[in-house]
């Protein structure tokens, strides 16, 4: 028996915008998310302690964000962590109060996207943190990710996060950017779709210029240096396949390095429900297949937002919009000729407005050369604690797929699930064999899907009730 | 790295906690991992494979850099906030 018409997963801009359409065409809708109140990445609540900050313009967005969502009647399930999913569909997730499971004969995944990570020797010390937990950092905690802060990595994040620390009084030691110059100008057509976001780019790097932040394009971090954490900080140029090239190196003192290469879209609850994917590197690499109102393979699973492939938060709730009108296309609900108008101006509208955020997950996509910025004795797999060398040797004995790498190595089957490996490891067996990063493949999808306590799954039970077969008979 | 990286004065309540046996403050509703990261507790935990100090990375629940144990359960510091009186070890 279903508990609701739709199951959203993700409350960020794409799933909370398909939840209250979703509500409006007369849907009963639950959405889970695993933060404790809708908003996603972007739009996550500050602390509720952090009141007297100058306004801005991603809490407004999100405090409306959140009022409509409350408003529109959908469940909402925060603080719910999804680890495992059966077809049809069944979502169990882990709450705060125990195991949750609910039914419903649509879903729509809007899980968003994590963040792709290049390995560099010392990225594990304290002190180097990921450009989007930077963000978090800034934006929901008003903490500075270091006093002297190296901001490297590639894309949009890499002037946002540079100009947040120098607005909250911190120092920027440099912006490091492995993509060219040229790489923007190349993408400038997009852009102009959108000057709105070209001005808000052109004041973050404003900002950067008055406070006298170097910014320095085809370069990276070389190497991290420190013991209890980051002391120092080596560049050096990378050509335009960001291979380093040349000894013009440097070293920076710094306390704290923000490190990032774009968004790799979540598709852990796609592959799991067997749905087919596509490798499109211009959107973030694989994404799941879709049709017009963004149904994938499995019918009545849907996908909306980043996860749909990278084009960011200004398009993510038209995409939330466009499948909500297709679950309930599918339903026989709000249907009409009306329905389908709808539908196509909604996709035609996403695409406009997705074009930009594609150019700038484009531009921080990094090239196949770039996985020579991966050090033999650079940690690639932090769970494990796997270097280069040591997933090299395994591939060199043949592994070709990340399911061979972790059964010969354990690569990518430590608590993070992969999610943060995976893409190195994926670069590092395509830079061996010459194949495309398409042929490598993406790894299976199993549950636990997250971290699960045992004690969460099993629930409360009592021995004594346990079922134990007789022995068999000697 | 001395100090605490905290941007300003914005904030109203502030509650206590106590990070493997040390009295720490952290603002009311602040997650576990920005408390000790603004304060300068970056290492939470020593790597068993290359011995080295490891801190919170992701600050978003998914590289599990930031497990504590927090009344003998692993916890990710970046999904908890800090209430009063909050008994916080490094996992060894």
């Amino acid at each position: 028996m279903s508990d609701y018409d739709l199951i959203l997963l993700g409350a960020g801009p794409a799933g909370a915008a398909a939840a209250i359409k979703a509500r409006s065409l007369g849907l009963s809708v639950g959405v889970i998310d695993e933060a404790s109140a809708a908003g996603g990445q972007v739009y996550r609540t500050p602390s509720p302690a952090l009141t007297a900050t100058q306004p801005d313009a991603d809490r407004a967005k999100g405090d409306a964000l959140r009022a409509k969502l409350a408003a529109s009647g959908a469940v909402l399930y925060a603080n719910h962590r999804v680890w495992s999913l059966r077809p049809g569909f069944s979502v169990i997730a882990i709450g705060p109060d125990g195991p949750l499971t609910l039914e419903a004969p649509n879903l729509i995944v809007a899980a968003g996207a994590v963040e792709r990570h290049i390995p560099v020797t010392g990225w594990t010390l304290p002190g180097v943190i990921g450009l989007a937990g930077a963000t978090i950092l800034l934006k929901a905690h008003g903490v500075l990710p270091g006093r002297r802060v190296v901001v490297a990595g590639s894309g949009p994040l890499l002037l946002l996060v540079a100009s947040k620390i120098v607005a909250a009084g911190g120092e920027v030691a440099a912006v490091v950017d492995a993509a060219p110059r040229a790489s923007w100008l190349a993408r400038a057509g997009s852009m102009l779709a959108r000057p709105d976001l070209i001005t808000k780019g052109a004041n973050w790097l404003l900002a950067l210029l008055k406070a006298r932040v170097p910014i320095h394009s085809g370069t990276a971090i070389r190497a991290i240096h420190g013991t209890d954490g980051v002391e120092s900080v080596t560049i050096g140029p990378v050509d335009r396949d960001w291979r380093p090239v040349g000894d013009a190196e440097r070293t920076l003192a710094a306390d704290a390095v923000c490190l990032g290469f774009g968004l790799l879209p979540s598709t852990d609850v796609t592959r799991l429900l067997g749905a087919e994917h596509r490798y499109k590197p211009e959107l973030g690499g694989w994404i799941p297949a879709v049709d017009a109102s963004l149904q994938t393979s499995v019918p009545g699973l849907f996908v909306a937002g980043d996860g749909a492939g990278v084009r960011g938060a200004d398009a993510a709730p038209l995409s939330g919009e466009l499948a909500a009108l297709g679950v309930a296309r599918r339903l026989g609900r709000g249907g009409g000729g009306g329905s389908a108008g709808e539908a196509a101006q909604t996709e035609a509208n996403w695409h406009k407005s997705g074009r930009f955020g594609a150019a700038m997950s484009a531009l921080a996509m990094p090239p196949p050369g770039a996985a020579a910025m991966i050090d033999p004795d650079a940690t690639v797999c932090r769970c494990e604690g796997l270097t280069r060398a040591m997933l090299d040797a395994a591939i060199a004995a043949g592994a070709r797929t990340l399911a061979d790498l972790k059964a010969t190595t354990r690569c990518g089957m430590g608590p993070c699930g992969g999610r943060v490996c995976g893409e190195a490891a994926a670069m590092l067996i395509a830079a061996a064999t010459g194949w495309d990063r398409e042929a490598i493949g993406q790894p299976s999808a199993r549950p636990p899907l997250r971290p699960v306590p045992l004690a969460a799954i099993t629930g409360a039970f009592d021995y004594d009730e346990l079922p134990i077969p007789a022995p068999a008979p000697l | 790295m001395a100090g605490d990286l905290r941007i300003g004065s914005a904030w109203t309540r502030t509650v206590s906690f106590r990070f493997d046996g040390e009295t720490l403050t952290a603002r009311e509703g602040e997650t576990l991992a920005a408390a000790l990261y603004a304060q300068g507790r970056r290492t939470l935990r020593i790597s068993r494979d290359d011995s080295g100090p490891r801190g919170a990375f992701c600050f978003m629940g998914v590289c599990q850099e930031c497990v504590v144990s927090i009344d003998g359960r692993l916890t990710e510091a970046c999904r908890t906030p800090v209430h009063n009186g909050l008994v916080v070890e490094s996992v060894r």
